[in-house]
């Protein structure tokens, strides 16, 4: 068996050595992905495009914008002197922020009285609008603290105990809020799971259209032992995928990497046969190549986006959670964020590694049961 | 060209996809599935941070603040914790995303002085959701604040404050209610038509050469300009099928306003159209294996238009270099007409660069692609 299996493995590996491309096309394109992606994949909001329309014209409707402009995350590209040419730049997209201060607006506050300040938001991007509106909130809380204090400091002549209640924001595990440090750990999964897929989806269509199939199943090799054979050789081109991204995203992007490389190791091998299962699957399911290229292509992306690598799988439907459940990138993208930034062992990530495990044993057995019929 | 041999060449393509029902029943059927899965798959919408609340005092002041974050109606408590080690055991398991810790002497310290501060903690893996769930304490706290801040003033009977409260109000334009749903659905639109046309014709020409029937086809008399555009008809067909299916979905399933004019969207897609199926007919014609044509087509389609349209990730917060390579990404054009025409209303005046680009990027397409097939001829 052992000698059987050598045999077909050194077939596959020589089919890929004989493609002088091959190689190329496995490794390069990862690392260019990897480079672009890492740092395309951002949710930072900075340098927001800000009009200000100021027609109070006071100290303390010049000292509210500077408090916007010192924080550095608005970048005033427009003083506007009218309503109107505010509207329009927010309309044509010059800017996703507009902050107005109405005539009157030191007088009211010095009177006791309260004083509008409107911030008007582009919200075609939620998530920027969201984040902004969260920013522009703090800073008119820092204002307003400030105003107050300066205003006791001016009629008692000192600043009673200011009372506040204040928040001390601890971010573990990210201080920064680097999103590259939640990203970039995505990218590796993501990039291993297109490639393997799309590697094991055609592996056996592939024998069968240019018929070679015929002359390996007259072989004596058995059907687990041809699988086997197939897999293997795209499990080792997988795990020097991770480790050729990890590696990137360590000396690269600077990921702080706090975990044990053994946890990472057994995550990714259980994820590899997990995919596998999934591309040999697919290929079972697929008589021509251009049909394993088409569930390929709508399958994988699915798998990409109900994974958590963007969008949180807690803000899905119930139904869709349900089918994320079945997904072996989302297992492994809590292992890896987790091995990477929080440095737990795998006694924590024990659950996903059991059901990616699962996935992999229920994948590959369905792979192996449905080739049978396939040969027929 | 004539038409006639156009005609005819578009037939037979028509006829070998019908001859190959499941494939077909792919192209038309998996978008739909694609559609509702990514429509909903694709919220950012952070609903309720679940918190932990580790509460030293258990006073009434303790309880009210805590209380003060599950009103909100932006946190849910998820669990009472006794000690700082279940604080840490709640944050490496993933059980919380933010875990409040209430000092033992907060409302001593709060009656002595009316200053007090206590501690939370963000799991902050996923950086974004924890900028926002910060946003919301924030929220939560200013409230809290103005509220002890009455109740010291009304205790050491003083007046609150001096002067009067900025009155903050902020007014979102556009997606009003700030759904993500309507800033990305518009999206998933741009990038499953992406996927679709790159599929159904990346593998045009590597099968005719793949099967043998290359040699066939050159012996007729046809042009390489009749061959694509032949070939791209039938698929150009499916391709505007699946377009309309997409846009009526986003419309009136998931009911992503729609304020601009039907023309300009119609134009706008069929132009996208033509040019994600012309980018698969090109990689067709440089690459003779199937699985190389495919494993192109999805390097050049799949991740750069999921990653650089622009329909997830801002392009504006990319790094320079970064955004010099999205333009090159056709799908960030259609991504940015979508969504002015659906949320802005914006007119085909406004649009002429978008536009522009996409012309630009069809013309060169048919040039290219005819030109590599004579080539490949010789």
């Amino acid at each position: 068996m052992l000698q059987r299996l050598r045999a077909m493995m050194m077939k596959e590996f020589l089919e890929l050595r004989r493609d002088k491309w091959a190689m190329f096309r496995l490794i390069a394109p990862l690392m260019v992905q990897m480079i672009i992606y890492g740092y395309a994949a951002t949710f930072t909001v900075n340098h927001v495009t800000t009009a200000v329309l100021d027609l109070d014209q006071s100290r303390a409707s010049r000292s509210l914008i500077s408090h916007f402009e010192a924080t550095g995350r608005f970048d005033i590209v427009d003083v506007a002197r009218t309503q109107e040419q505010v509207v329009r730049d927010i309309n044509a997209g010059r800017a996703t922020l507009a902050i107005v201060i109405h005539a009157g607006f030191a007088r009211k506050l010095d009177n006791g009285q309260s004083a509008p300040l409107q911030v008007v938001v582009d919200g075609t991007n939620s998530n920027t609008a969201l984040i902004a509106l969260g920013y522009a909130n703090q800073i008119v809380a820092q204002f307003q603290s400030e105003e107050t204090e300066r205003a006791w400091s001016v009629s008692v002549g000192a600043a009673p105990q200011d009372i506040e209640v204040s928040l001390q924001e601890r971010p573990w595990f990210n201080a920064g809020l680097e999103d590259r440090w939640f990203f970039i750990p995505g990218v590796i999964g993501t990039l291993t799971l297109v490639q393997i897929v799309n590697l094991t989806s055609f592996a056996v269509v592939r024998e069968r259209e240019i018929g070679t199939l015929e002359q390996i199943m007259v072989s004596p090799i058995t059907r687990v032992e041809f699988i086997l054979g197939k897999t293997l050789p795209f499990f080792l081109i997988g795990l020097v995928d991770v480790a050729l991204v990890t590696t990137v995203g360590i000396l690269w992007f600077h990921v702080p990497f706090v975990g044990s490389p053994l946890t990472m190791a057994l995550g990714a091998s259980l994820f590899l046969a997990a995919a596998l299962g999934m591309g040999l699957l697919m290929s079972t399911f697929s008589r021509t190549q251009q049909q394993a290229f088409a569930l390929n292509f709508f399958l994988i992306n699915p798998f990409f986006i109900l994974s958590g690598f963007a969008f949180p799988i807690a803000s899905m439907p119930t139904i869709l959670q349900f089918f994320t459940l079945i997904n072996p990138l989302r297992y492994f993208l809590v292992v890896i964020r987790a091995v990477f930034l929080k440095g737990v062992g795998a006694a924590v990530v024990f659950p996903e590694l059991m059901s990616m495990a699962a996935l992999g044993i229920v994948m590959l057995g369905l792979s192996v049961l449905r080739f049978r019929k396939y040969l027929d | 060209m004539s038409a006639q041999r156009l005609l005819a060449m578009a037939f037979k393509e028509a006829l070998q996809i019908w001859r190959d029902p499941r494939s077909l029943a792919i192209a038309l059927l998996l978008p739909l599935i694609q559609m509702v899965l990514l429509g909903y798959g694709t919220s950012l919408d952070i609903k309720r941070v679940p918190l932990c609340i580790f509460d030293q005092e258990r006073s009434q002041l303790s309880r009210a603040l805590a209380e003060r974050f599950v009103a909100s109606g932006w946190f849910s408590a998820v669990r009472d914790l006794g000690s700082n080690r279940a604080v840490r055991d709640a944050m490496d398991h993933g059980t919380c995303l933010a875990a409040v810790t209430i000092p033992v002497d907060f409302s001593r310290v709060f009656a002595a002085t009316g200053k007090v501060s206590f501690q939370t903690v963000f799991d902050a893996t996923d950086a974004n959701t924890t900028n926002i769930a910060i946003g919301y304490a924030q929220g939560v706290i200013a409230q809290a604040s103005a509220e002890f801040r009455t109740r010291w003033a009304g205790m050491n009977g003083v007046s609150p404050s001096p002067i009067g409260t900025v009155d903050y109000q902020p007014r979102v334009w556009f997606n009003e209610g700030l759904d993500s749903r309507n800033f990305i659905v518009p999206g998933v639109v741009a990038v499953i038509l992406a996927l679709i046309g790159a599929q159904l014709t990346s593998l045009a020409i590597s099968r005719e050469w793949e099967r043998g029937t290359m040699e066939q086809l050159i012996s007729t008399p046809v042009t390489p300009l009749e061959v694509m555009l032949g070939k791209l008809i039938p698929y150009f067909l499916i391709g505007a099928f699946d377009a309309a299916f997409c846009l009526v979905t986003a419309i009136f399933w998931f009911q992503v306003p729609f304020r601009g004019d039907l023309a300009t969207l119609l134009c706008a897609t069929a132009l996208f159209t033509f040019v994600v199926l012309g980018i698969g007919y090109m990689i067709s014609v440089w690459i003779r294996s199937q699985l190389g044509a495919s494993q192109v087509a999805l390097l050049l389609t799949m991740t750069p238009v999921t990653m650089l349209s622009g329909y997830t990730f801002a392009i504006d917060q990319m790094p320079a270099p970064i955004q010099a390579i999205s333009l090159l990404v056709y799908a960030r054009y259609y991504v940015t007409m979508l969504r002015a025409v659906f949320l802005k209303g914006t007119g085909f005046s406004d649009l002429l660069l978008p536009f522009g680009a996409l012309v630009l990027y069809a013309g060169v397409i048919a040039f290219v692609a005819a030109h590599a097939f004579r080539k490949r001829l010789a």
